[in-house]
Formats: structure tokens, sequence, C-alpha cells
């Protein structure tokens, strides 16, 4: 058994895999195939402070080795989760961390605030990223100031770990990256979904309601893959990694491309209890190549 | 209900006509879960190249006596086409039982109406069998573009009286659904339908029409059939709702349907 343990700034990991927000609910929807005291950690939905309905029906649509979403955010708000989701799911034994979006550097900071107290979450994931809604997202993740803004509006009120989920949707977004670790952030997550769109030529219209949606799933790997070492390669703080893993192997080469830790995101609708299997892989890839710990290869590329 | 992530065989691999197959699958570890009528399953899909996702597929029966799960398969697409190609012997992975079913109504004497069009009398013929098992009056409408389209009538014989349309004419009353004599004839107390929407609706605005409670089945395009992405939502009087989660069988009621 190698050690499997990794840290997040301030938080600790009992493993690098984790489930990335909006494809895992709260954990409960999950609680019946999966093991879930065995991940490292769980990213919540997005939530924001008010309510969201999200976008209207049709959202997502299948693609060649992956799938188009266009979700749109739809919580039920911040006090809602205190309320009603939080008392439900915080004695899983693994990080509950929430995913959080808004509107202006503002919400984020509210959002963040009223989290604050709640002792089993350990963290927030700052969503600058979300292709799918005009405001509370992707606005801010696609310029340095921008990113800056919210990671600097949160870092004030919110002083547990705080990790930022940037958009691929940029020039260089090691340049973000670097933006949101100078004002601040324990550490980065990438990659969020691709903005995509498809079109049904039989009827000659778009298969998503909103037209465009973020591309998520195996198809985008590679680009997520190159990015986590850029971004890896320009910034000191933990990059946590993800984009279409969809195994153990997928896994080890974010973990070897400089990421500290993994989300597993669409490949769990295809096989709910992936991340189970991609821990004991990393277990197994350990071990087969006589490491003792998963520091052993992150960044470990040769 | 518990849910399960659990290897399937196939047992039984049946030809309905060119578009449809009845696909009997047996829980490797022998151990058939609990699951209401009207509730579905997620299949995992092999041997196709442009499939992503689980399919979902609604139940279409499950026999205890024998442990087999009845799958009724449309070849719709690449998908649903490389299910309808599974050898006998070929082992798959199914998570089930998803979503909500159909509900029973309280009063035995009432007389409960089952409709559906194509392979959206799936889920019609397990609820036929709970139904009468618990000593309701059931009866079947079932409707289809021709009699091809018509899949196992002598299961839903089994287990109450089988009314028909054709929109060609080749069986039955030609015609749609709600165009049959029997909605003349008798008085139903509940509807449950499954079938294409257009269809769903037009029955939905007749049992609205007549004062009866009536469920329908829906079939969003879904991803992970757990109420997790949010993906395959219905506009309803409590706002969007997952389809995989909260439904797939809604009373129509909840919904927003312009009927």
């Amino acid at each position: 058994m190698a050690d499997l343990r990794v840290n997040i700034g301030a938080l600790k990991l009992k493993n690098p895999v984790m489930t990335a927000s909006g494809t895992f609910g709260y954990g409960e929807e999950f609680a019946d195939l999966v093991n879930l005291d065995r991940l490292g950690g769980i990213l919540v939905k997005g939530t924001t402070l008010n309510a969201r309905e999200g976008n209207p029906y049709p959202r997502m649509v299948e693609t060649p080795s992956g799938m188009l979403n266009a979700v749109g955010l739809q919580n039920h708000g911040v006090d809602y989760f205190i309320s009603e989701i939080y008392p439900r799911i915080k004695d899983i034994d693994t990080n509950i961390i929430v995913n959080v979006s808004g509107a202006s550097p503002d919400d984020y900071a509210e959002v963040c605030r009223r989290l604050l107290p709640l002792e089993h979450i350990p963290a927030v994931e700052i969503n600058i990223s979300c292709p799918n809604v005009k405001q509370g997202g992707m606005a801010f993740g696609v310029t340095c100031e921008g990113a800056a803004s919210v990671v600097k509006a949160v870092r004030k009120v919110y002083d547990k770990t705080m990790i930022v989920k940037l958009s691929p949707n940029v020039t260089d977004i090691a340049a973000i990256a670097r933006a949101a670790e100078d004002e601040g952030a324990d550490a980065v997550s990438l990659t969020n979904t691709f903005l995509g769109m498809a079109i049904n030529t039989e009827t000659r219209r778009p298969y998503l309601s909103t037209i465009t949606g973020g591309l998520s799933g195996a198809c985008i790997r590679p680009i997520a893959v190159r990015m986590v070492w850029q971004v890896a390669n320009a910034v000191k703080i933990p990059v946590i990694g993800l984009g279409g893993i969809m195994n153990g192997r997928d896994a080890v080469e974010f973990l070897l491309a400089g990421a500290t830790a993994v989300q597993v995101g669409t490949a769990n609708f295809i096989d709910p209890s992936v991340t189970e299997k991609i821990i004991d892989y990393i277990d197994d890839y350990l071990n087969r190549h006589n490491l003792n710990s998963v520091a052993d290869i992150v960044g470990g590329m040769l | 209900m518990k849910k399960f992530a659990k290897d399937f065989i196939v047992k039984d691999n049946v030809t309905l006509s060119s578009a449809y197959a009845l696909l009997r699958l047996a829980p490797v570890d022998g151990i058939l879960p609990e699951m209401q009528a009207g509730q579905f399953v997620q299949v995992e899909v092999k041997g196709s190249k442009t499939t992503y996702l689980r399919r979902p597929i609604s139940v279409n029966f499950a026999d205890y006596d024998d442990g087999l799960l009845w799958l009724l398969v449309r070849n719709a697409g690449d998908g649903t086409h490389a299910m309808i190609e599974m050898q006998v012997g070929e082992v798959v992975n199914i998570v089930l039982p998803l979503g909500h079913g159909f509900t029973s109504p309280s009063d035995k004497s009432e007389s409960v109406l089952l409709t559906g069009g194509g392979v959206g009398v799936a889920p019609l013929l397990f609820f036929g069998k709970t139904l009468k098992d618990a000593d309701f009056n059931v009866s079947f409408l079932l409707g289809a573009k021709s009699e091809k389209d018509l899949l196992e009538l002598d299961e839903f014989r089994k287990y109450g009286e089988v009314f028909i349309t054709t929109e060609d004419g080749s069986l039955g009353e030609r015609g749609f659904v709600t165009m049959h004599s029997v909605l003349k004839q008798r008085h139903f107390s509940k509807i449950a339908c499954c079938g294409p929407t257009p269809m769903m609706k037009a029955v939905a605005k007749y049992a609205k029409a007549n004062d009866i409670d009536c469920e329908v089945s829906l079939e969003n395009v879904m991803a992970c059939g757990l109420g997790a992405c949010l993906c395959c939502v219905e506009d309803t009087v409590d706002g969007n709702l997952c389809v995989c989660k909260e439904g797939p069988v809604f009373n129509i009621k909840r919904l927003k349907w312009q009927i």
C-alpha cells in the first residue's frame, strides 16, 4: 500500500481523487453506488447567492467521446445549501468542497462568508469559468483583472482553503493562474469545460437551448493535460487537474503533468464507481513502479 | 429504493421487427433488485464507436420467477443499435433501478387504462402485471404506425383487455389512441401513458378534459440518470425537476404542458 495522501494548501486529502463539480450532485446521489468515504474530496454542485433555475431544456447533447452541457448553474442558493443539504452530507468522511459562482466579486465573497462557519466544509472552489451563464463565471475567468478581482474579494473574507477553477477558453491560461496566485489563491483547478456547439443537421437547430455549451469528456483530455502542464510550470501553488479523466491511467497522466490531485467528472456518468477504481489504480501504479507516494509522481514526467 | 451497478448476462435477444428487440438479461450475481413499474435502467453501451454515455431504457418487465430483466429496445441510433446487436452470453453493466415509477390507485374498484405508442408501451407491461397482481381491472390501449410496430401483444393480453389503433388501419381501429371508441364506451378513473410526446400530450389533454387522473412517462435526454448533472430537467409547477430522479413518471398536474 503506497502513501496516497496529498495536501492542497492546508487541505489534507486521503488520496488525490476527487469528483468534479456538477457531475456528482452533492455526493448523496451516488451513495448507493460508491463508497463516498474513500474519496479524496467531493466538489459539490455550483452554488450561488440566490437560487437559480438554470437554462431551459435541452441542456445536453452527446458528442464524439464527450458531451456538451448547458445546465446554467441550477441550484437552490447558498442558504438552502446550508440549511437543507449540508446537514445531510456533512458526516461523509471526505473533504466536502463547495463550488461557488457569482455575478460579481461581492457575490462570490458573500457566498464564501456564509460557508466559512461550516465545520465540515474545509474549502471552496471559486468557479470563474462556467461557460453557460452570461454572468457568473467565465466573464471573470478570461482576463487576469477579472480573475484577480474575484480572488481578492473572496480572500478578504475567507481564510480556509481557496481553490480557483480556471477556464480553458483563454489565450494564456498560465497568466490567469498567476493572477489568482498573486491575489492569494491556495490552489488552482483546471480545466472547466471547453466552449462548444453542435447542430442537428436535419432540423437545422442547435441541440442546446443556449446554442453553445461546455464540452467535457475524454475528447478534451489532451488539451487539459497540456494546460495543466503549462500552469504547473507557471505557479508555485498546487494544481488540481481535470478534463476527460476516464480511468486510472488518465489520472496518473495528469499527476505526471504536474497536478497534485485530480477531479473526475463526466466519467461518473458512465461508471458511477469509477473514482474507486482510479484510487485502486494509482495505488497499484505506485507499487508497480516501486514508488512510495503520490508525491513521487507529481510533475514526474521524464 | 437501493440502486445497484450490476453486471447482467444476455440470456435471450428476440428480434420483434426490424426496429425492435426484446433483451432478457440475468444478473450475474443472481439477484434481481426490487424495482417498480415505470422505473428505468442505464445500460452500458459496448461496441459502438460513437456512443459515449449509457442509454436509459425503461423496465419492460421484471420476471422474478426466472430472475430476468426485460428491456424492449428500439433501434434509434448507434447506441441502441449496438444494444440490439448484443449476443446471448454477452455481459453488460446496468445501473438500476432509477427514478420514480407509476403509482397505483388507492381504490381497487378503479378501472385503469394503460396507453402507449411504439416502444413507449414497454413500461406498461410491467405496470399491467403489477396492477393485475393487486386485483385492479386493467385495460391496455396500444397504438402504432402499423401492425408490425405493435409489440408483445400476447404478453399484454395476460394482464388485461387489449385495444389497438394503427395509423394505417392494419390492425385494430385506424387512427390515434385518443380516437379509439373504447374511450367513449367506458369510464376509466386513471390513465398511465408512455409514448411519443405528441401522443402523451393528446392523451393528457383527453384526461384533463374528462377529469381523469393521468400519469405520463417522459424521456428527456439525460446523462447521469441519478439526479446529479441536472441535464434532463422538465419545467414543472415545482420548477426544473430531473426527469431521471423526480420522474420519469409525472402526474400531468405537475407539468406545464399547454394542453
